[in-house]
């Protein structure tokens, strides 16, 4: 057809029709991609979690210590249990290493005797600083911000690790 | 007797069923198509099966973080049959793996993907995909330690998408962390949406069939050519077609119920996957495996080297998804059976051989410190001097035999150090556990010189294998 079809009553119907389906589709749209999107837009605030007096600890010693979540929904129960490896560097100073190894995030253990943390997945390896020792992690671990309060250790519960590209 | 006839013609009538589904079910297909057809439709019997158990599981599961793991433990050891209903979903589950591979294999090798039937192929592709994140997204929702660390993996993957990173993360995690929401998202995802999308897709990829009709059974020598192939294929079906219901549906009734059985007889003799440690993010004490079908994807992330990884995480996969996809549109024409294209049937095995060897690897883990390895016996260590004896003991202590073996004592990481004084002096020795290198740890900070000295003085007497037990 060369010539452009005249608007008559038929194609404005069409065009009706498929404008009322395409417009009803968003406006559903939106409620249902909020529901996707929700958790992303929930940003907890910071929370000092305490995990313990500073007495508990030995200078030299890294221990695993729990601690809940910055902000759980109140029915997660378990889940919203999180850890991380404590380590006493000296009387004041404290390093809270992540748990998640930053190859893939499987959880580390710590091996005192050997002085490495070992990843049960892929056997990646770091050493007592959280320096990369051996094997796949892109990164050394990461640590949450740790602080010595009122004679308390407190860590501040914060995201899990990713590791980026 | 009447009655009842009438009542079938009424809604025979009323639906319509015999204009318009018996013409379907009896569609010519071309004679000769055989066994080598049966697993599509395979396929589909078992997806049919795990909609079947898996609305039957969705009657008893609680799909929140919190509860998810006791109402498992609840179908498993208490609900009548729970526990073969669950393996059926689990065997099902992987009879349909198994089942969608060779289906692409055998389509891909007989080239049934040529025109006109390259969408066939394309929504085929998107369905493996799917099928593959079903997968994964069930054994999450066994929420024991392993699904939950599962749930971490997955993220730290999507965390590899450039830009938006711990966006794709946060988003498969519904949070920052593990929580109330990350249950029912994947609950949702596994029972909602990708099912879904599967069933859409399906019917798409069963309209392609009535539309194009079955693939015939290729010839050497005679090439497809998109300008007569309808024409030719349609009186070929004239002539000689045979009608898909009964001639050609008897074997994939009879192949399909074979595997139903296979399948709800390892549901009974063998059992669903073992439930493990309840579901505790603060549980490091935890050893994260993929179900069987994906330890060979297991083994690549411990094998690849590491500059490529980052990339290949996310890349990879979009790669292999994308050259899958396009491969009909630049193959849509010429010579479809499989002797007139050795080269397919190179790249199946190629393909296949790495898989195989992978998940060969992926099921022993070699890579995996052995943290159960028990320190050596005495028969193991021998009559040595105590300073070696003391290096012995060291080998355990410092983690050594995590990914070292002696005398079949310690994990397989590094290399068998039962002979290892054949192979290496003194100062060799020293400097390699002083600087580590690769997947080894440097030592040479964790060691005192005389415990390095003493862990030399005991690896110089590992000269013969020592077999006798005490």
């Amino acid at each position: 057809m060369s010539e452009r079809m005249p608007l008559n009553r038929r194609t404005f119907l069409i065009k009706l029709s498929l404008a009322l389906g395409t417009v009803a589709g968003f406006l559903v749209a939106i409620p249902v991609v909020g529901a996707l999107l929700a958790p992303l837009f929930r940003k907890p605030a910071p929370a000092w979690r305490a995990v313990g007096s500073a007495g508990q600890f030995e200078v030299g010693k890294t221990v695993l210590v729990r601690f809940r979540d910055a902000a759980p929904l109140p029915w997660a129960g378990k889940v919203s249990q999180t850890a991380s490896w404590l380590r006493r560097n000296s009387e004041e100073s404290f390093t809270a290493f992540s748990v998640n190894c930053t190859h893939l995030g499987c959880p580390v253990r710590w091996i005192e005797e050997a002085e490495l943390f070992f990843c049960p997945c892929h056997g990646g390896v770091y050493n007592k600083d959280g320096s990369h020792a051996a094997g796949p992690p892109p990164h050394n671990l990461r640590e949450y911000p740790v602080r010595l309060r009122n004679g308390q250790v407190e860590i501040e519960a914060s995201a899990i690790p990713i590791t980026n590209l | 007797m009447n009655i009842l006839k009438n009542l079938q013609g009424w809604i025979d009538d009323r639906t319509g069923f015999s204009e318009t589904v018996l013409p379907m079910l009896k569609h010519p297909v071309p004679p000769g198509t055989g066994w080598k057809y049966v697993f599509g439709s395979t396929t589909l019997f078992t997806f049919i099966l795990q909609v079947i158990t898996g609305v039957a599981l969705a009657l008893l599961y609680q799909p929140t973080s919190e509860t998810a793991y006791e109402s498992l433990r609840y179908i498993t050891y208490q609900v009548p049959l729970g526990n073969i209903l669950r393996g059926i979903h689990y065997f099902g589950a992987s009879a349909m793996i198994i089942l969608v591979g060779i289906h692409m294999i055998r389509v891909y090798i007989w080239a049934a993907y040529k025109y006109p039937r390259e969408m066939s192929w394309i929504s085929g592709v998107f369905l493996l995909g799917l099928t593959v994140t079903m997968g994964f997204t069930g054994q999450l929702l066994r929420w024991d330690s392993n699904g939950v660390w599962s749930a971490i993996v997955a993220a730290e993957q999507a965390g590899r998408v450039p830009f938006i990173g711990n966006w794709a993360a946060h988003f498969l995690l519904a949070g920052e962390t593990l929580g109330g929401a990350t249950l029912s998202r994947f609950f949702a995802f596994h029972v909602f949406l990708i099912p879904a999308l599967l069933f859409t897709l399906i019917g798409l990829h069963i309209f392609l069939v009535l539309r194009n009709g079955i693939s015939d059974p290729p010839q050497a020598g005679r090439p497809v050519n998109p300008a007569t192939y309808r024409r030719w294929y349609n009186t070929m079906l004239e002539e000689k077609g045979v009608p898909f219901w009964p001639d050609a549906a008897w074997r994939d009734m009879l192949f399909g119920f074979s595997v139903v059985l296979i399948v709800v007889l390892l549901a009974v003799f063998i059992g669903p996957p073992a439930i493990g440690a309840p579901p505790d993010p603060a549980n490091i004490q935890s050893n994260p495996r993929p179900d069987w079908y994906f330890l060979w994807y297991f083994a690549l992330f411990a094998l690849m080297p590491a500059w490529l990884e980052n990339y290949a995480i996310i890349f990879g996969p979009l790669l292999a998804g994308l050259v899958l996809v396009v491969l009909p549109l630049f193959f849509s024409k010429g010579e479809r059976h499989p002797l007139r294209r050795p080269w397919s049937i190179g790249i199946v095995i190629f393909i296949v051989t790495i898989v195989f060897t992978l998940w060969h690897e992926g099921a022993n883990s070699p890579w995996s410190p052995d943290f159960t390895t028990k320190p050596l016996p005495a028969h193991v260590i021998g009559n040595i001097s105590s300073q070696a004896r003391e290096g012995g003991r060291l080998f355990y202590k410092k983690g050594c035999q995590f990914c070292h073996t002696i005398s079949g004592y310690g994990g397989r990481r590094g290399p068998d150090l039962s002979t290892v004084a054949r192979r290496l002096n003194r100062e060799e020795m020293t400097i390699r556990i002083v600087n580590g290198g690769g997947n080894m740890p440097a030592y040479g900070a964790i060691l005192s010189h005389q415990e390095l000295d003493a862990l030399v003085r005991f690896l110089q007497t590992r000269k013969t294998e020592s077999l006798s037990e005490p």
